[in-house]
């Protein structure tokens, strides 16, 4: 166990040490950087002045170096951007990631799991053909579509503020806070989270058909139970083992469609950090987004797992 | 028809509809119309046997239009040449929506028919090698694409073009792009044909075909690769739908196309500001396209279920393919 637990502690460290390198160098690949495209190409002596005092007059071999010191160090540079220290900008945008991610995944969830269950477990009702059609429909939308649909839709109707985390008039009360940041929440979560709920919806479907052929529903109905109480309490823990693991690969194309979603709506995550420091060619804010976005997913995944392997401790040990 | 024929024909028809789609646009992509700017689409009316109804404009400054049911035309392609007909209508740039659709319906497509060649030769190349080599090389191989599969496609994507000039000729972004996109699934194709090859190899059959005498060579070419032609090329249907929406979101973020090459995606920037994409809904019709190719290839790989089996690698367990199910 310990053993295990070391292993994944080291893979993870090379993960984010990968991240992170790949993101420092490169930026600085190519042709320009930090300086010039902060100051123009005009003002020779300006940037000039600017290099040198980024340390970007040093070779990168060199500024690779300090920068992999700093990080060790619990540092991870400066942002030329911002003109802040990375962490302080990393802290607050990965937070709205992480809220708009964990928000996408429960509504995911909350949609998905239940409409498969039913039309896993009612394979001929009229209620499944229109669950399947609808999950056929989303599963084929790209989030960055879906994204600008709803933000169509929500422009249209007025039902739902659009752009940004917060509403032009400041909440006074915390409920009032609440609710707004909540509505703001609500386009960019859905277009994460419809095409999740349609995959979600697929897998438990064809999870619940598989359970209910190995007549655990008819042990129980033939013990006395509703058939709610069969489905649900029996069938669908059952389920769950085939489920969980896709978790992990649809977390990762969360991440991904955050990027699109974040530039069409505006919210203020990693995605669009890291979009904003590809074209500032801030390395060290690039690095640490990447970073950060790795670091999360990691957690999410590994949470996934370990609520797998608390399920069914046969799929831990395999590994 | 197979699944791999399927893929095979869906393949060459988008590749055919690549080739032609621009030649049938009406106007040429790049002119502009005289105060035609964002004139709504002008659809063909069935109670005017396919013609369509005028538009004239009424209010310059806030660009509104007026429908006239008195005045009818012919079909964009014979529409006299003081009349131009918009079926899409038209952009902020006064530019005909139709013909730059068709225009950028060949770099998009053809783009991601490249990346997903990239993809599959790459893939297959560096299955095979794992496949056959076995060792540290195998052990390689499966972690560079471990690294890659677990990191998100997007941030790897970001990555990668970090690395380029922000402004390049659109010829080498095409390159570059097709590059990038296969050096981000090359590893969901090497597991497959990996997996497939391990599996073929281990087989009675196998050992037989050897048994008779053959070469190493000829149990590759004649045997093993194609038996991984199935599962590549249902991989392929679950690529290509991806590689069309990761160009989109590349062109629409600004990384991607620069926005005097119509695509897909470039196309798509002009409904990036909210006001305009309420008052002019149509520009969103890029969208559309989108969402046809990728609707259709799920039909194709899935054989008219619309949601194919998803044959998912589970981050973790090395070089396990876990299939979740079989299609309905």
């Amino acid at each position: 166990m310990l053993r295990r637990l070391s292993l994944r502690l080291v893979l993870a460290v090379a993960l984010l040490w990968a991240a992170g390198s790949l993101g420092f160098v490169m930026t600085q690949l190519a042709p320009g950087d930090a300086a010039l495209a902060d100051v123009g190409p005009g003002a020779v002596e300006a940037r000039e002045a600017l290099r040198a005092r980024l340390g970007l007059d040093a070779p990168l071999s060199v500024r690779y170096q300090r920068w992999l010191t700093g990080v060790v160090q619990g540092s991870l540079g400066h942002s030329v951007l911002f003109e802040r220290p990375v962490v302080d900008v990393l802290r607050e945008r990965m937070v709205n990631t992480a809220a708009l991610a964990l928000a996408a995944l429960l509504v995911g969830s909350l949609l998905g799991v239940p409409l498969g269950v039913y039309s896993g477990t009612h394979p001929s009702a009229i209620g499944t053909r229109c669950i399947r059609g609808a999950s056929a429909l989303f599963v084929s939308i790209p989030s960055l579509l879906l994204a600008l649909v709803l933000v169509l839709v929500s422009a249209r109707t007025g039902w739902l503020p659009v752009g940004g985390m917060t509403g032009a008039a400041a909440a006074s009360s915390l409920l009032g806070l609440i609710i707004d940041r909540l509505s703001h929440l609500t386009v960019p979560a859905l277009a994460l989270a419809l095409p999740l709920a349609a995959m979600l919806e697929h897998t438990q479907a064809q999870a619940m058909a598989d359970v209910s052929s190995m007549r655990v529903i008819d042990g129980a109905r033939a013990r006395g139970l509703s058939r709610r109480a069969a489905v649900w309490r029996h069938a669908w823990p059952l389920s769950l083992g085939t489920v969980l693991p896709v978790y992990g690969v649809l977390a990762g194309s969360l991440f991904g469609g955050a990027v699109a979603v974040e530039a069409v709506t505006a919210w203020p995550g990693l995605g669009r950090l890291m979009l904003d420091a590809v074209r500032a060619r801030d390395a060290a804010l690039l690095a640490g987004a990447a970073m950060t976005a790795t670091a999360l997913l990691a957690v999410i995944t590994q949470g996934i797992e370990a609520l797998a392997a608390w399920r069914d401790p046969r799929t831990g040990t395999d590994a | 028809m197979r699944l791999p024929v399927r893929v095979l024909v869906w393949l060459a028809a988008l590749l055919l509809l690549a080739v032609v789609a621009p030649s049938l646009a009406p106007y040429a992509p790049t002119q502009m119309f005289t105060d035609a700017r964002h004139v709504p689409p002008m659809p063909p009316r069935l109670e005017a046997s396919g013609r369509v109804y005028a538009v004239t404009l009424t209010d310059r400054l806030r660009e509104r239009y007026a429908t006239d049911a008195s005045r009818l035309l012919p079909l964009p392609w014979w529409a006299p040449a003081g009349t131009p007909v918009f079926l899409l209508g038209t952009d902020a740039g006064s530019r005909d929506l139709f013909s730059r659709l068709l225009v950028a319906t060949r770099p998009t497509i053809l783009l991601a028919l490249a990346a997903l060649l990239g993809t599959i030769t790459l893939g297959t190349l560096l299955g095979v090698i794992a496949a056959r080599r076995g060792g540290l090389i195998d052990a390689l191989i499966m972690r560079t694409g471990d690294l890659l599969l677990v990191l998100p496609v997007m941030v790897v994507a970001l990555l990668l073009r970090s690395a380029l000039p922000l402004v390049l000729p659109a010829v080498e972004i095409f390159a570059w792009l097709t590059l990038l996109l296969s050096s981000v699934g090359w590893p969901i194709v090497m597991r497959v044909v990996r997996a497939t090859i391990r599996h073929e190899q281990a087989s009675a059959s196998a050992l037989a075909v050897t048994a008779l005498g053959a070469s190493r060579g000829h149990l590759l070419r004649r045997h093993l690769l194609p038996a991984c032609a199935g599962p590549v090329l249902a991989q392929a249907g679950l690529l290509l739908p991806a590689f069309i929406a990761a160009e989109a979101s590349l062109s629409f973020i600004g990384l991607g196309f620069p926005d005097t090459w119509p695509t897909w995606g470039t196309l798509l920037r002009e409904a990036a500001d909210v006001n305009a994409l309420v008052r002019f809904p149509w520009t969103l019709v890029p969208a559309a396209a989108i969402f046809l190719v990728t609707f259709g290839t799920r039909l194709v790989v899935s054989d008219g279920h619309a949601m194919p089996g998803t044959t998912a690698v589970r981050p973790g367990s090395a070089g396990r393919i876990v299939r979740e199910g079989s299609p309905r």
